[in-house]
């Protein structure tokens, strides 16, 4: 059983150690973010911005997410419902995409 | 003879070619600026038009008053930059090459990447925008006649040009309706896809805390899908709708055209650059200055005035063979105008963000950063003046580069100043 004692959050409730994250990890904070199942489609999100996300120091943007996936905003919503960018961020061990500064 | 060439003739772009014509040895340097306009706005002024408070001639003055005669001006649309061979090809037919370039080519507002919103037929009747001139010129002429109702703005998608710009339009229009004897006839909205108010959280709870006050309504987490004109209704993408009488919105920001066609930008055409230097990682004769570029603070004037210092320098260093040592902190400074004559300060960089306390002078300010004073509304409308005469002209302004904590308090999340 995995629990997230030991890994390290900020006040945000972003990971601040992206090397902690595990598959198991993302499991519990999807379920903290409302979404009970990680299914396919969710997992194809999460591991391009986990992907690019560690490439570039940065968690991708909506934008870069619906543009780099060829998902459309309307179905990245569905799966990942109110902020999309932001929730993947967080259930990926991202910091906050960078859009908003 | 080299060319230090500049595109984009706006704060930025006005600002790094006069310097740069100072600094560089004229018998080896010419210093050539592009620009497609001949005029050059005061973009923070724009909030003003609505209400009367500006008009025309405080936000537009001609370019080249502002351009050194050792500058030279060309006006012209950009066609397309070939960074691999440093040349730059123009819309009139000119080809110019380079040894150095700058560019500064800014942001400008895309409507229609929103459905409904530029194509519903409601665009400049209902719904307006207030980062162009005419814009915000065509919302104060509707304005005069508006007889009340829902006063929805919404930021489209961020990042966006001065994020706290949305939030100014609103204080005013608390004010300004009130002045008028009709605020309890307009209901006023806000609809963002930040969680709250602002985007650093000690700053977004003192700002939130100040819309409640102004019975302002914010709309969290909203990101616009549609725009229907025919009910005057906008939906999100989570199915919110919100109506409006009077829609002003902040469409998505991207950089200029040919920075996408010449393959140079990110996903929204800005200019990716090392967020210290300011240098292309790609090519290191390229540097991008002002709202152009990718780095992750603020795109408004006062990030350019604290980044110039330091880009000057690497710039420098670079022509030298020297390698680049100047780092810019992130540094951002924001005058909020919050209505009745007041106004907030924020200042803040790339690691730490905006604190309540006194700035730039600790207890002394004169400015109070997170907190409503007079003081900082008088320096917000100061701000001009100093535009004008002193930032364009190449005049030092009093305003350390470099971000300080002197005079903020160090408080963590979650704590308002008030």
């Amino acid at each position: 059983m995995t629990d997230l004692v030991n890994v390290a959050f900020n006040a945000e409730g972003f990971m601040t150690d992206p090397t902690q994250w595990t598959k198991e990890i993302a499991e519990i904070l999807a379920k903290q973010e409302g979404i009970e199942v990680l299914t396919t489609e969710h997992w194809k999100i999460i591991d391009y911005c986990r992907t690019t996300g560690l490439a570039s120091g940065k968690a991708p943007t909506l934008r870069q997410i619906t543009v780099g996936t060829g998902i459309t905003t309307k179905d990245l919503f569905a799966l990942f419902p109110k902020g999309p960018a932001k929730k993947v961020a967080k259930i990926a061990g991202l910091g906050k995409p960078e859009g908003c500064v | 003879m080299k060319t230090f060439l500049v595109l984009g003739a706006g704060t930025a772009g006005t600002m790094i070619a006069r310097k740069m014509a100072s600094k560089l040895d004229s018998r080896q340097w010419k210093v050539v600026l592009v620009d497609k306009d001949e005029k050059h706005y005061y973009q923070p002024g724009f909030l003003f038009l609505p209400y009367g408070l500006y008009t025309e001639q405080d936000v537009i003055q001609p370019k080249r008053k502002y351009i050194p005669e050792k500058v030279e001006f060309i006006i012209s649309t950009i066609e397309m930059v070939e960074p691999d061979q440093s040349r730059v090809k123009l819309a009139n037919g000119q080809t110019i090459s380079y040894d150095q370039m700058v560019i500064a080519t800014g942001v400008d507002i895309h409507p229609e990447q929103t459905e409904g919103l530029l194509d519903g037929g409601g665009w400049r009747k209902n719904i307006f925008d207030f980062y162009t001139y005419e814009g915000a010129a065509a919302l104060g002429k509707h304005l005069k006649n508006w007889d009340g109702g829902r006063f929805v703005v919404n930021v489209v998608e961020n990042p966006i040009k001065c994020p706290v710009a949305p939030l100014e339009l609103l204080f005013l229009a608390d004010w300004w309706f009130t002045k008028r004897g009709m605020r309890n006839k307009v209901e006023l909205v806000f609809a963002t896809p930040l969680p709250g108010a602002f985007t650093k959280p000690i700053a977004a709870n003192a700002l939130g805390a100040m819309l409640q006050r102004k019975n302002i309504h914010v709309e969290a987490d909203y990101n616009i899908g549609t725009v229907d004109t025919g009910r005057n209704v906008i939906s999100s993408w989570d199915e919110r709708e919100i109506p409006y009488d009077l829609l002003i919105t902040i469409p998505t920001n991207m950089g200029a055209e040919f920075v996408k066609r010449s393959g140079m930008g990110d996903e929204l055409n800005f200019v990716p650059v090392d967020k210290f230097t300011l240098q292309s990682p790609k090519w290191e004769n390229i540097w991008a200055m002002g709202d152009a570029n990718n780095i992750p603070t603020s795109k408004a004037g006062a990030v350019i005035h604290f980044q110039m210092e330091t880009v000057v320098n690497n710039i420098l260093q670079h022509i030298q063979g020297k390698p680049v040592s100047h780092k810019f902190d992130g540094h951002a400074s924001c005058y909020i105008e919050s209505g009745f004559n007041k106004g907030v300060l924020i200042d803040f960089d790339y690691n730490q963000e905006p604190l309540p306390g006194k700035y730039p002078l600790p207890i002394v300010g004169p400015f109070t950063l997170l907190g409503e004073t007079m003081i900082n509304h008088w320096g917000k409308l100061a701000f001009k003046t100093l535009y004008w005469n002193m930032m364009l002209q190449g005049i030092a302004v009093p305003l350390p580069n470099k971000f300080s904590m002197v005079g903020k308090q160090q408080l963590s999340a979650g704590v308002t100043s008030d």
